[in-house]
């Protein structure tokens, strides 16, 4: 303990390991990590300046308030954490495989493990990815410029990146904290744990809540005022409704959660009592508030995603969805009915009969909502003209494998049952079984519709497939068979079994975890062939899908602000509509200046200072704590005093850009049928299939 | 698949194997027969198990649909096949708009019903009774056996009020009898679930919970923590013996003439953070297995949950759990005047 660097000692950093504690595979995997980390940081550094990027990193990315931007940066930051979770999953397993009475790891690297493997992957890889696609996609679908609010929506990014970076550090730094995402008291209180571990999470969880609570009413404001004229809530896209919905229950579940964290970090470091074991304290209040946010949270990833495959079995079916109307009631339901059910997360802490089976029927009724979506996408494809493209495999794997995992679900819902399964591989089994096939699918699905729109060409079709097939054999090998040694009575977060039978499970777990990691490095060489083949693959007319929403009747990549004129809306699936009725892409009559908010470092001013508060309040480092927050209040006083003159673009440069791109499509001498979607040919300018039947 | 058992294979032989890269050969090696919840002791675990399988077959009916349609859905209506009439403006059909809100409206009905009544029935709080006996269609021979478990990092302390014993890494239960758990723990949130007789219940520190079960054959399970408690969380696991009422006399008498006072001192010792094996060397016992006690007082169970219910502060050297505990600063108080009873 002293005053420079608080209870940081240089034992803490995990660098050496090795030399302090022996060589071992446990050391080895942690000292590799802590490397990894650092000099992946170093190379980072080394390659931005060779190549002269700080200078465009920092005026085109880091303090621009272009949602379109913020968007990729958040996908960017959910891959890169999405690195180190796929990364620790793979070791996981490996020390399951081996884990007959022992195992490769330690029982304290153990507990690490699948503590920030969770953590990571809901928090700063599921959450930012959600973010990035509403970002992306919202102000686009509803015909708008920017978010309501273009700073906060920078600095919802910057504090959503404090928190991984908090987790990232702890990598080289000390500790993270061991009992598991949820991280219940009291065993993550003072008592148990003095720490850093704990602290890392609680201030990671906390700095990070807040910019997701920003982010949800930012997006919430943004679609209730800011939809083009025309645009009524029942013609807005289906991912929009899904983007409302989650931006409903970010605003009103995470609350909770930075409260819980707010308590805990009183009961560590002010002597509260809270959650602990002594005077009065009730760690049972901590579950609650935990799973008020806990429960909500998953619909908060899931939603979106069903949005995605809304949006992609219409299209890729190239039909009309079915039952708009049908899905939209089951989304607002879904949202509603998430927030009532969050005891179902403990129908083991000795409730009533009654409570239990109340929240037993409660959870239930979302499978009805859920059902329905469901029957709707297949509807939907029924009668359509089918293209097995990319997102149509991963559309597939999820049908398949998420009605299983609802199939658990609703056996999870059942309290009888549950008594049996909870805190056992079947719960890790099920919550893998949903937020994989469903969240991560949609994900994947959505970055190849999408990221031609974003970056202007297409990704590779057959890396892009073999690596779905990759996801879905990885995904079913890995954790399927959890289901079984869960009903055997395996209990999760538990670093060793004594049960010989489970071994063949365990070791078809091993190698479906190798096929995740062969599916997330698929990922970057789709990427990697894409890039390198991005001339025959680019799609600069925009619309290489034949898409039925907004943000395809601009080019690829969109213009900073996004439409010339602003668009009116008369029907739902406009642009479609458009095109069946063959006059997309019209000259507007008259162009006019447009205002965009001016760019800010405001993002990265709370990023570092947060970090730095973070890490200070962690380690007890005092004055870099007080820097920081005096720092920060002191630039939000002097920001709040200065002039910000938006940036005005001239109706001139709007229409010479815009004038282009509608003459290089009448260049084109009419579109491409869906035949040549996947061919050289598709340079965004489609034919749509339904103005072919028609 | 349930419980597992029969003749198994040995994993350690096949990780060497698998290391060494060479076919694991396939050894029979002697495995304790332990039993989950799928080849069930009792009549609760039974019930579950039953729950189980009828949820699974009606949620099939929802699901198969999609499992066989959207495959056939995707051939039939591939691009490429012309002869499949193509509707690109279909959007809405009243008469499946009802069939897709009541199918699965219907069914969750159905789970619904069944549902709450299996929650009553099995309640953990319900005490075994001749009516509940009836109910479902066992037999109950006996008085109910009152057992107190206290959790500690890590492994838990079984103590038997009315015989005078407590037992730390194993459980014995009379077939036939109701057995009526309280639980608490000494340290962080632990779960219990011994799961051939029954689901598994929380265990907090000054709180009590309660878990009500009852055996009907002859046979072992494993009690398990489930609740991660820290480094020692895997081995705390305890076989959780039905035994014929014969034998478990024997065994109550075996504890009672053969077993360690658990007196204050010894519980502090006890209570320190490690597995069955540190216990025995922090008591001074030598070999291996569980271990016996013979109780210096019945009420070790209410002075554990009173401890955390006086207002007071407890020092972390007097925590169980916490890295700062030392046996030396524990201190039990006195069990309120009034007891917790055990029958409801």
């Amino acid at each position: 303990m002293n005053g420079l660097f608080g209870r940081l000692a240089w034992s803490d950093l995990k660098l050496f390991e090795t030399f302090m504690h022996g060589v071992s595979i446990d050391t080895l995997v942690a000292a590799g990590a802590a490397w990894m980390v650092v000099l992946g940081g170093v190379a980072l550094a080394a390659w931005l300046t060779w190549a002269r990027l700080w200078g465009p990193l920092w005026r085109d990315w880091l303090t621009s308030v272009d949602h379109k931007k913020i968007g990729i940066m958040y996908i960017v930051l959910g891959f890169v954490m999405m690195a180190r979770g796929v990364a620790e999953g793979v070791v996981m397993r490996t020390h399951q495989a081996t884990a007959y009475q022992g195992g490769v790891l330690s029982e304290e690297h153990w507990a690490e493990l699948f503590s920030t493997h969770g953590t990571i992957m809901i928090f700063f890889v599921a959450m930012p990815f959600i973010t990035g696609f509403i970002n992306y996609l919202v102000p686009l679908q509803i015909g708008a410029r920017d978010m309501a609010f273009p700073m906060l929506n920078q600095i919802s990014l910057g504090l959503t990146a404090t928190g991984a970076a908090l987790t990232m550090i702890s990598l080289v730094v000390g500790i993270f904290e061991t009992g598991g995402w949820t991280a219940y008291p009291p065993f993550t209180g003072a008592d148990f744990d003095p720490g850093p571990g704990p602290d890392y999470w609680v201030w990671a969880i906390l700095l990070s809540g807040f910019g997701s609570m920003f982010s949800g009413i930012n997006f919430a404001v943004t679609i209730y005022k800011m939809r083009a004229p025309g645009m009524t809530y029942m013609r807005m896209p289906v991912f929009t409704w899904t983007a409302l919905c989650t931006s409903i229950l970010l605003t009103f579940a995470l609350p909770p959660l930075t409260v819980a964290c707010l308590m805990q970090a009183l009961d560590r470091y002010l002597g509260f009592h809270f959650f602990t074991n002594d005077q009065g304290g009730n760690m049972m209040n901590y579950a609650n508030l935990f799973w008020m946010f806990g429960h909500p949270e998953v619909y908060i990833l899931i939603l979106p995603a069903f949005g995605i495959f809304s949006e992609l079995t219409s299209t890729f079916a190239a039909k009309r969805l079915y039952g708009y109307t049908s899905l939209v009631l089951a989304t607002m339901a879904i949202a509603v009915i998430s927030f009532c059910v969050w005891l179902h997360h403990f129908f083991t802490m000795g409730n009533s009969a009654t409570v239990n089976a109340a929240f037993g029927i409660a959870t239930m009724l979302i499978a009805i909502p859920t059902g329905v979506k469901v029957y709707v996408w297949m509807a939907t494809l029924w009668g359509g003209r089918i293209r097995f493209l990319t997102p149509m495999v991963y559309m597939t794997g999820f049908f398949i494998m998420f009605v299983i995992g609802g199939l658990s679900g609703i056996i999870l819902a059942n309290p009888a049952i549950n008594w049996q399964v909870h805190n056992t591989q079947f719960i890790v089994a099920h919550f893998h079984n949903v937020l994989l096939p469903g969240t991560l699918f949609g994900i994947l699905a959505g970055v190849h519709i999408w990221f031609p729109k974003a970056f202007g060409f297409r990704l590779d079709e057959r890396a892009g497939r073999i690596t779905a097939y990759l996801w879905i054999a990885g995904f079913s090998l890995t954790f399927l068979p959890l289901y079984i040694v869960g009903l055997m009575g395996y209990p999760r977060r538990s670093a060793a079994w004594d049960d010989p039978t489970f071994l063949p499970y365990m070791i078809v777990c091993m190698i479906g975890a190798i096929l995740l990691a062969a599916a997330f490095t698929g990922l970057f060489v789709t990427l990697w062939i894409s890039v390198r083949n991005r001339a025959s693959l680019a799609v600069p007319m925009g619309d290489p899908w034949d898409g039925r929403t907004l943000e395809w009747a601009t080019p690829a990549p969109p213009p900073h602000w996004n439409f010339a004129t602003i668009p009116s809306i008369a029907e739902r699936d406009a642009f479609a509509r458009e095109k069946a009725e063959g006059r997309p892409y019209v000259i507007p009559a008259q162009y006019r200046d447009i205002h965009l908010p001016p760019d800010t470092p405001a993002g990265m001013i709370v990023f570092l200072t947060t970090t730095a508060f973070g890490f200070a309040a962690t380690w007890w480092i005092w004055w870099l704590a007080i820097l920081a927050a005096v720092v920060l209040v002191g630039w939000v006083v002097v920001h709040s005093f200065r002039n910000h003159p938006e940036v005005v673009i001239p109706a001139v440069e709007v229409k010479r850009v815009n004038n282009a791109w509608i003459e290089a499509i009448e260049l084109a001498q009419g579109g491409i049928t869906r035949d040549d979607e996947d061919t050289p040919r598709n340079r965004g300018y489609a034919a749509t299939d339904m103005m072919v039947a028609s | 698949m349930g419980g597992n058992g029969g003749p198994g294979v040995s994993a350690k032989w096949i990780c060497a194997a698998l290391a060494a890269g060479l076919p694991a050969p396939a050894v029979a090696a002697a495995v304790t027969e332990t039993r989950g919840f799928l080849r069930p002791l009792g009549p609760i675990a039974e019930l579950q198990r039953t729950e189980l399988i009828w949820a699974t077959v009606l949620i099939l009916a929802a699901i198969l649909p999609v499992l066989f349609g959207v495959p056939w859905i995707l051939w039939r209506y591939r691009r490429a096949n012309t002869a499949a009439k193509y509707r690109p403006q279909w959007h809405f059909n009243t008469k499946l708009e009802i069939l897709m809100w009541a199918g699965p409206a219907l069914i969750v009905a159905a789970l619904s019903l069944w549902l709450a009544q299996a929650v009553f029935r099995i309640d953990p709080y319900r005490a075994i009774s001749p009516e509940m006996a009836e109910g479902m269609d066992f037999a109950i021979d006996g008085d109910t056996v009152p057992v107190d478990v206290i959790g500690l990092d890590w492994k838990w302390v079984f103590v038997y009020p009315e015989h005078g014993v407590a037992s730390v890494g194993e459980m014995v239960v009379p077939v036939g009898r109701p057995v009526s758990l309280r639980l608490t723990t000494d340290t962080v949130m632990q779960s219990f679930m011994a799961p051939g007789l029954s689901g598994q219940i929380y265990a907090m520190a000054g709180m009590v919970t309660r878990q009500n079960l009852i055996a009907t054959e002859t046979g072992s399970t494993l009690g398990t923590n489930t609740q991660y408690n820290g480094p020692g969380f895997a081995r705390q696991r305890a076989p959780v013996r039905a035994v014929t009422p014969e034998t478990f006399e024997d065994w109550i008498a075996a504890a009672r003439s053969g077993g360690t006072p658990l007196d204050e001192g010894a519980y502090a010792r006890l209570a320190r953070s490690g597995d069955l094996a540190q216990a025995r060397a922090d008591l001074d016992l030598a070999g291996e297995g569980p271990i016996l006690f013979t109780l210096a007082a019945p009420d070790l169970f209410d002075r554990v949950v009173a401890r955390y219910m006086s207002g007071q502060e407890i020092a972390r050297e007097a925590q169980p759990g916490s890295p700062s505990y030392r046996p030396e600063a524990l201190d039990l108080p006195d069990a309120p005047a009034t007891m917790m009873e055990h029958a409801q």
